[in-house]
């Protein structure tokens, strides 16, 4: 491929990419969040729950359908537009894909189908048990995908053989290998605070249309106290995963940063500014001095190595993984704000009430997902220029295509993604529109019959 | 570090059935999709849908293990065949996503519900034909430099590849046809039968082209074909197809329930069989083995694990939905 037909193909997986992990990350947080309303309503008998569990079930199956169909693309892209890449690196993501298809694609759908359809027929054990099956499913399949995406950035037990593939030296190595339990925490945190905030935004527009129903406030609680409970979690994850990449990818911090040149005496923190790839600097930055040491190093006047100390050939773009970056933060800032300003309505006893409140939780409705994509952006754009950090370049990557073919699938997969996920994004918003309400029915009507095919009938 | 000859067996198999699986269960939900403009009326249409939509999910997930098994097993196969066949493979799954999508959007609106029926036919169509025109781009020849594909994106367009999707077309149109006349009753099955006439009539026009004309690509299939003494056997697989033929345009005369949808099945079996006959032990035909293009034994014995404890699984609940779903097909859905 050429230079222009590789940053199309790039193009084409980060578009394709960014639509799909929406629906993963939605469908991690909800599934785990169906299983404890279930368990709520086992417990405490509660109706309320039951009523909010089958609410967000029918969210759920539109979600995790959109999921599947927008994750078919991605599995056929690494051979049409990455062919190389699969041919080397295949020995080792290949199987680290598959069990992520097996997990993910056959044991949640196959218990899904007692999600949807066996509530009155299974029994409340066995349908808790399906629950949890669902939700245990959408996590080991985030457990292989991100096995595979952390082995990317930080590969490790690996031969290189004489015709440049790849080869497993040690499996244990490649799952487990540096950046994997950082970047598993700090995505699973992610999914479900992003679903708190989608759970919350939903709740609150209710709130302020006047559907003040019990399931209404009870979902409003949940979620605000998610945003209040988690958000400093991931914050701390984030701090945690990003002093891992200081370790293993420095370079993507320096970019990051916008740490151009390196600092003999204190490092500081590049608040805003315009970062120039070939200038090598910060346009009108706007910094604390000293204060990216004390973030990296936790020392004021620690020396912080950049970008100077790195041949140009292996700079990531900084701009955009600087702003991306910046986006992400102050997203979480801005959810961190909303958990906080929900205790202090808490304690007043004013949390159902406050309007303000209520308009800032449905503004910041999609800001965990944003803030998933821009934090997405950073860490595999900050990949860059290699498709295995510092074993094989994008260049090498790429399929013997020509620029037409790549431009060509682009538009197609463009125009159908904003029309596909846009009817469905419409078709979600619209269940949402309506409140949860007592004797809510766990499918919408009309409907297919679906996924019941795969419930044991014999059992229901 | 090396690929193990009987393990890369296994797995070729494994991915084989993978396929087959694939191609027989989507085929007839594909097959559907393609007649789904021949069935009027909401009562007929939700009729149709509601035969195969506890199922259809389950069926294409079956695309994905081949795709995947064959990327963790065969990466090399993976990376020649995927941008060989970038068209197509594309054009099918885009649509594949819009009749995938169809299923549950066009219960979810009123004014739409027209937009999405067309996109049901056309998403099916397309994703048929293409399947069929990427297996004749594969029989046809792929042009390989070193480990890389060396063709333009073209290559895959040309008289044989477009007969290979029309006749792929006509089969899984049968496999619908003979699908609806398991299912349903009455009117309906009545004009089942006579659908399933034609697209079989057009299926055995099909696979006799495609069978003349795979001999006359390359020398080397037709060797393979007609070596002896393995000739004794692999004649036998057009006279089966002729006798599967016959029956199957008998049963329909008969007016038989499950048998022209069983036969169809066997003349994708036989069909499949003989292009195992053509291409063994090929992956790309004459350019890459199942041993060139092998990962190693470490990659597919790791793999292997996962798939011997989890696919038995999924063919016993996948069994048990087709079991649960068996007989009549009321307007309401299956109760």
């Amino acid at each position: 491929m050429t230079a222009s037909a590789i940053l199309l193909a790039r193009a084409q997986f980060a578009f394709t990419m960014a639509f799909h992990i929406v629906f993963p990350a939605i469908s991690i947080g909800l599934a785990s969040y169906l299983a404890v309303l279930e368990g709520l309503w086992l417990t405490s008998g509660r109706e309320a729950y039951l009523n909010l569990y089958k609410y967000w079930l029918k969210i759920f199956s539109v979600v995790f359908g959109m999921g599947v169909v927008s994750g078919l693309v991605m599995s056929y892209q690494f051979g049409s537009n990455w062919s190389t890449f699969a041919d080397r690196a295949g020995p080792i993501i290949g199987p680290l894909m598959a069990y992520e298809v097996l997990t993910a694609f056959f044991l949640e759908a196959g218990f899904l189908g007692i999600m949807l359809f066996g509530l009155t027929r299974v029994g409340k054990a066995l349908h808790y048990v399906a629950t949890l099956a669902v939700a245990g499913g959408t996590l080991a399949s985030a457990f292989w995908i991100l096995a595979a995406n952390s082995w990317m950035q930080t590969p490790a037990g690996f031969t290189i053989s004489a015709s440049g593939q790849l080869l497993p030296a040690s499996w244990l190595q490649i799952i487990f290998n540096p950046s994997f339990p950082y970047r598993l925490v700090h995505m699973v945190l992610a999914a479900y605070l992003s679903t708190a905030l989608v759970v919350g935004g939903v709740a609150a527009w209710h709130l302020l249309h006047r559907h003040d129903t019990p399931e209404v406030r009870r979902m409003f609680s949940m979620a605000m106290w998610m945003a209040a409970l988690v958000a400093p979690i991931q914050i701390f994850a984030g701090d945690m995963h990003g002093l891992n990449t200081l370790e293993h990818q420095p370079a993507k911090i320096m970019a990051i940063e916008g740490h151009f040149e390196s600092s003999t005496d204190g490092a500081p923190l590049v608040l805003f500014g315009l970062p120039d790839q070939d200038a090598g600097r910060v346009l009108g930055a706007i910094e604390i001095p000293g204060l990216s040491s004390l973030v990296l190093k936790h020392d004021w006047h620690a020396p912080l190595a950049g970008l100077d100390t790195v041949p140009r050939a292996e700079w990531p773009p900084v701009a955009i993984i600087f702003w991306t970056f910046r986006v992400m933060v102050a997203l979480g800032v801005a959810i961190f704000a909303l958990g906080v300003a929900s205790l202090i309505a808490r304690a007043r006893g004013s949390l159902y009430e406050n309007r303000l409140l209520h308009r800032a939780a449905l503004l910041l409705g999609p800001a965990g997902i944003l803030a998933v994509i821009a934090g997405w952006f950073t860490t595999e754009v900050g990949r860059q220029p290699f498709t295995v950090y510092h074993v094989l370049r994008t260049v090498e990557s790429a399929s013997p295509l020509a620029m037409p073919a790549v431009a060509a699938s682009l538009a197609a997969f463009a125009v159908v993604y904003f029309t596909v996920f846009g009817a469905g994004a419409f078709y979600i918003l619209r269940l949402m529109s309506s409140p949860p309400h007592a004797g809510e029915s766990p499918t919408p009507e009309p409907g297919p019959q679906r996924s019941a095919g795969i419930v044991p009938r014999g059992l229901v | 570090m090396v690929p193990d000859a009987a393990l890369s067996y296994v797995w070729a198999l494994i991915v084989a059935l993978a396929v087959f699986a694939y191609i027989v269960m989507d085929g007839f939900d594909l097959g559907l999709g393609i007649l789904f403009p021949l069935f009027h009326g909401e009562r007929e249409r939700g009729t149709v849908m509601n035969s195969i939509a506890p199922v259809w999910d389950g069926n294409e997930t079956w695309l994905i293990l081949g795709g995947g098994g064959l990327m963790a097993a065969f990466p090399l196969a993976y990376a020649i065949l995927m941008p060989a066949l970038y068209t197509p493979v594309i054009a099918m799954l885009l649509g594949l996503i819009f009749r995938g999508v169809a299923f549950e959007f066009r219960w979810r609106t009123q004014r739409g519900r027209r937009f999405w029926d067309g996109a049901f036919f056309a998403g099916s169509t397309l994703a048929a034909f293409m399947q069929g025109v990427a297996l004749g781009a594969i029989l046809q020849g792929i042009r390989v430099e070193g480990r890389h594909y060396a063709g333009g994106w073209w290559d895959w367009l040309s008289l044989f590849s477009i007969l290979t999707g029309l006749s792929l077309m006509a089969g899984y149109a049968t496999l619908g046809a003979s699908w609806i006349i398991l299912k349903t009753e009455g009117e309906l099955q009545q004009r089942a039968y006579r659908i399933a006439r034609r697209c079989g009539a057009a299926l055995i026009v099909g696979i006799a082209a495609v069978s003349l004309a795979t001999p006359a690509l390359h020398s080397q299939y037709a060797q393979r074909w007609f070596k002896w003494p393995s000739v004794l056997l692999s004649a036998q697989v057009p006279l089966l197809v002729l006798i599967a033929a016959v029956l199957f345009f008998r049963a329909l005369k008969h007016r038989w329930e499950r048998a022209p949808f069983l036969l169809t099945l066997a003349l994708f079996a036989l069909s499949y069989l003989g292009l195992g006959i053509s291409v063994f032990p090929y992956l790309v035909p004459d350019s890459v083995t199942i041993a060139d293009a092998a990962s190693p034994a470490s990659s597919q014995r790791f793999m292997l694990v996962g798939t011997v404890i989890l696919i038995p699984i999924i063919i016993a609940y996948t069994a048990h939905a087709y079991w649960v779903f068996r007989g009549k097909v009321g307007t309401e859905g299956y109760h």
